[in-house]
């Protein structure tokens, strides 16, 4: 079958082995300098991750399913949220789409052979597993309870625990990051192919660029902060402590500054994938390319100029509070309009609800879902009665996990069949997806209620009354469970017995489908050239192929 | 407020600012309801209309998407700098405590909240309020961050070390409600609560009546003024020169580094605590540092007595 595309030509089928059968050896994959290889090590890692945070989120469920703290105990619970949320932000969700994905995709995506810093980005696999080693260490030695924000005095002068062992675990996990926008933004500006200007790049790239520029500029704020902690714990210095002069709130300023523009590295990357979806099962033209490129450079920009909405209530100025909460409100707005746009795009499009697409659709909702409340929130008296309740915890997850883990495992569907030369069983992930679904919506929108209610966060045992919205939560929590260990399954299954894919399974427009499924070392025997912009299908035709195809098949 | 019930959809409210909380929530809940069932239902509609295969059109719509974008970009702008705007005047006022609160002070620890009344009766873990009777909560914290949530009156603030912050609410529904710890402070943090009571003028008389405290607030900080040496320095016949602390509060001191500071309870508490932080102008850094020597109780009553020092020599509010 083939859709009406003008598309750059497929590239000569040489017979070269491709990039998983060139060598075997455990030493080809840990010294590999393979963009494609090094994606998949972090896609094993962060999947390792992703099952311990989920572990921790799973023993913190079943806690909370009765009001009383008869699950574990106190200091046990403390360091079950702690893990999940250290685990979760920092060695899954920040990499997962740029270190997964964006490794694999991007250098075929400008039609480059490799990134532009091959060593370096192996060192940057190794930067990560090491800072998650260490984390490993510091919760298999009996943990932290400090909570994944480290507040100070607590972290600093109260906590028991492996608090510098932890801290530095992210400490060196974060030049990870560091590397790897390097290496992101230096490709995107100097290897893209001959003809691709940058009006004519994908919006995967364009997001990705965006996510770049914030892990660059963000994350050795977090260095710093996290260095601070350990001096202070260590030598006592004072920066944090009230009584020796210091200023415990300086620690939030810094800690928020990093880690709200963190919240952007981590969705940014899930809006280039849904860009990139949309418009491929809808055969068209993204509406509004030129807006939804730009909102991706706003947003990581605006992200730096919001982290005092996280302290509304902490004791900053009123006046602080009131620039915080309006500039919180400018930076919603490009958000909007990418969906918006998304939205448009379905209009009059040839709409193929294959499983990537059911996961952007998902994406869709519940980001907008999440990003409403997310309006509520920057709303002053609202979030003081909101802060530090379930409320927050429920805005967050609706985009994090029903926006951004959704927006991986689509971008994972689409892409498979490139990095694996594979279909996956399209019924069943259309089902684990539908599970993943409704599983999350369970867990989470009790939550907002619970918020409201009052119910604070990080409490190990609760008032009775909140107890039926727990129970509600905790069983979307088991069904979520099962729908994340699904996929899990068939794409390990498929890897072996999966159909072969050929080069361009979905028919999309991208340099990366012009290459054989897996594609060979270098990707490009010949380097591709760009004659027309992103997304160049027609929409008309393609139904009126699909529609003969169809006709063709019956008869 | 039922304990014994097990499931709850909306919250009480028990307080004045609480109902302009409720209406800029409640709103927001059903404009966000209806953008996200809209968005959700476009997808749904589109998804069903223009699945492939079916006979819709597919032709280009053939209008100008700048106009389009241009138009969704600046409704959605100006429809959140309402929301800001909206937000922005309740926030005022609940930042605003007005001059003739009753001030209780609070005190958080790891892991229960102490309340003391002007008229010096203490509670813990309670909270006993006449309804209608505005309040003004002076908190601190002894050792990490607290925060002290009263979700019936939809009022928190952090709680700070070394730090005064403040909350304000007018209780207006009696009744028992929740109060709970909501920054996270270690071990017992979900155990670090508590109870308001909001009590009809005839059930808060009979409260205040079941236990005489022996000494208001300011009477004891009267009481440490002089035990602890504080008239030594600051009295009228000292040989030591010290600023004068009659009708000191909420005046502007002029410091010695050239800046002007207004002498609130945070620097009252700083001059006690860390008197070379701020020195005042034209005095020598001489001040003994009462750190360690006085518990966060006692630097409060001190706080509230010389608060009470009227401009006129030796007479009190």
């Amino acid at each position: 079958m083939s859709f009406a595309t003008t598309q750059a030509a497929l590239q000569p089928d040489t017979g070269e082995p491709n990039y998983l059968e060139t060598a075997h050896t455990l030493r080809s994959w840990l010294l590999t300098t393979d963009h494609k290889r090094i994606g998949i090590l972090y896609m094993l890692s962060i999947t390792l991750f992703f099952l311990v945070g989920g572990v921790a989120a799973t023993l913190m469920r079943v806690e909370l399913a009765t009001p009383q703290g008869d699950l574990v105990t106190s200091t046990t619970y403390n360091k079950l949220f702690t893990i999940h949320g250290v685990v979760m932000v920092w060695f899954f969700l920040i990499p997962s789409i740029p270190a997964v994905l964006g490794n694999f995709v991007i250098p075929m995506m400008v039609g480059a052979r490799d990134v532009a810093f091959p060593k370096l980005n192996l060192a940057s696999w190794y930067l990560f597993i090491s800072g998650g080693a260490m984390a490993l260490w510091a919760i298999i030695r009996g943990g932290v309870d400090t909570g994944w924000t480290f507040y100070t005095p607590y972290s600093t002068l109260y906590a028991n625990g492996h608090v510098i062992a932890m801290v530095t675990g992210v400490f060196i996990a974060g030049f990870s990051s560091i590397a790897t926008g390097l290496n992101f933004i230096v490709t995107i500006h100097k290897m893209r192919a001959p003809g691709l200007t940058w009006h004519r790049m994908p919006l995967f790239l364009w997001s990705l660029y965006s996510t770049s520029l914030i892990l660059v500029l963000a994350t050795p704020v977090l260095a710093i902060t996290l260095a601070l902690i350990a001096l202070e714990r260590a030598f006592g210095v004072g920066i944090f402590n009230p009584s020796m002069g210091g200023d415990p709130l300086l620690f939030q300023h810094l800690f928020w500054f990093y880690s709200h523009p963190a919240v952007y590295i981590m969705i940014l990357p899930g809006m280039g994938v849904v860009s990139e979806i949309v418009s491929c099962f809808s055969r068209k033209q993204i509406f509004g390319y030129h807006f939804v490129a730009y909102s991706s450079v706003a947003i990581a920009v605006l992200g730096f100029l919001v982290w005092g909405h996280h302290m509304f209530v902490s004791s900053q100025s009123v006046y602080a509070g009131l620039v915080f909460s309006l500039l919180s409100f400018f930076v919603a707005v490009p958000s909007a309009i990418k969906v918006f746009n998304w939205t448009s795009t379905l209009y009059r499009g040839s709409i193929w609800l294959q499983t990537p697409m059911l996961y952007a659709l998902g994406f869709i909702g519940l980001f907008t879902i999440g990003g409403l409340t997310g309006l509520l929130v920057a709303a002053l008296p609202i979030d003081v009665h909101v802060h530090d309740t379930y409320f927050v915890v429920a805005h967050f997850h609706y985009i994090m996990v029903g926006g951004m883990v959704m927006a991986y495992l689509g971008g994972l569907h689409f892409w498979w069949p490139k990095i694996s030369g594979k279909l996956y069983p399209e019924s069943l992930a259309k089902l684990s997806a539908l599970f993943i679904f409704a599983g999350f919506n369970l867990t989470f929108f009790p939550q907002f209620v619970l918020g409201y209610l009052g119910m604070p966060r990080r409490y190990h045992a609760y008032a009775p009354e909140f107890q039926l919205l727990n129970v509600l939560s905790s069983a979307g929590a088991s069904i979520l469970a099962i729908g994340y260990l699904l996929p899990l399954a068939y794409l390990l299954w498929s890897i072996r017995y999966g159909r072969d894919a050929g080069p361009n399974p979905w028919q999309a427009t991208g340099l990366e489908w012009t290459t054989p499924s897996p594609p060979p070392k270098h990707n490009f025997v010949k380097t591709p050239v760009v004659t027309v912009g992103p997304y160049d299908y027609n929409t008309e035709d393609a139904e009126a192929q699909y529609r003969r195809e169809k006709e063709a098949y019956v008869h | 407020m039922s304990t014994l019930a097990i499931f709850q959809l909306l919250p009480d409210r028990a307080s004045d600012i609480g109902r302009s909380v409720d209406f800029i929530f409640y709103t927001l809940v059903a404009i966000c309801g209806l953008v996200a069932t809209g968005i959700c239902l476009a997808i749904v509609v589109c998804c069903v209309h223009y699945r492939r295969g079916s006979p819709a059109s597919r032709k280009e719509p053939g209008i100008r998407t700048l106009w389009v974008e241009i138009g969704w970009t600046s409704a959605t702008f100006l429809i959140f700098l309402a929301i800001f705007i909206w937000g922005a005047v309740i926030y005022f006022r609940m930042s605003t405590p007005p001059p003739d609160a009753v001030e209780i002070h609070i005190i958080g620890k790891q892991w229960m909240w102490k309340a003391q009344h002007p008229n010096g009766r203490r509670e813990i873990a309670e909270l006993h309020l006449l309804v209608g009777q505005t309040v003004k909560l002076i908190m601190t914290s002894q050792d990490v961050i607290h925060s002290y949530f009263i979700p019936a009156f939809r009022t928190k603030q952090d709680v700070l070390p070394d730090r005064y912050t403040v909350q304000w609410f007018t209780p207006t529904k009696p009744g028992a409600y929740h109060l709970f710890c909501a920054e996270y402070c270690g071990n017992d943090h979900s155990r670090m609560g508590g109870w308001v009571y909001v009590l009809e003028p005839g059930d808060y008389a009979r409260w205040l009546a079941e236990q005489q405290p022996t000494e208001s607030i300011v009477a004891a900080g009267e009481r440490l003024f002089t035990a602890r040496g504080c008239t030594g320095c600051h009295g009228p016949n000292s040989a030591v020169r010290a600023p004068p602390l009659d009708g000191i509060y909420r005046k502007p001191v002029a410091l010695s580094n050239q800046t002007v500071i207004i002498a609130d309870e945070q620097y009252l508490h700083d001059s006690i605590l860390f008197p070379n932080r701020d020195i005042t102008a034209g005095y020598e850094a001489v001040m003994p540092s009462y750190q360690g020597a006085l518990s966060e109780e006692e630097v409060m009553q001190l706080v509230a007595y010389i608060k009470s020092l009227t401009a006129e020599k030796g007479t009190r509010r």
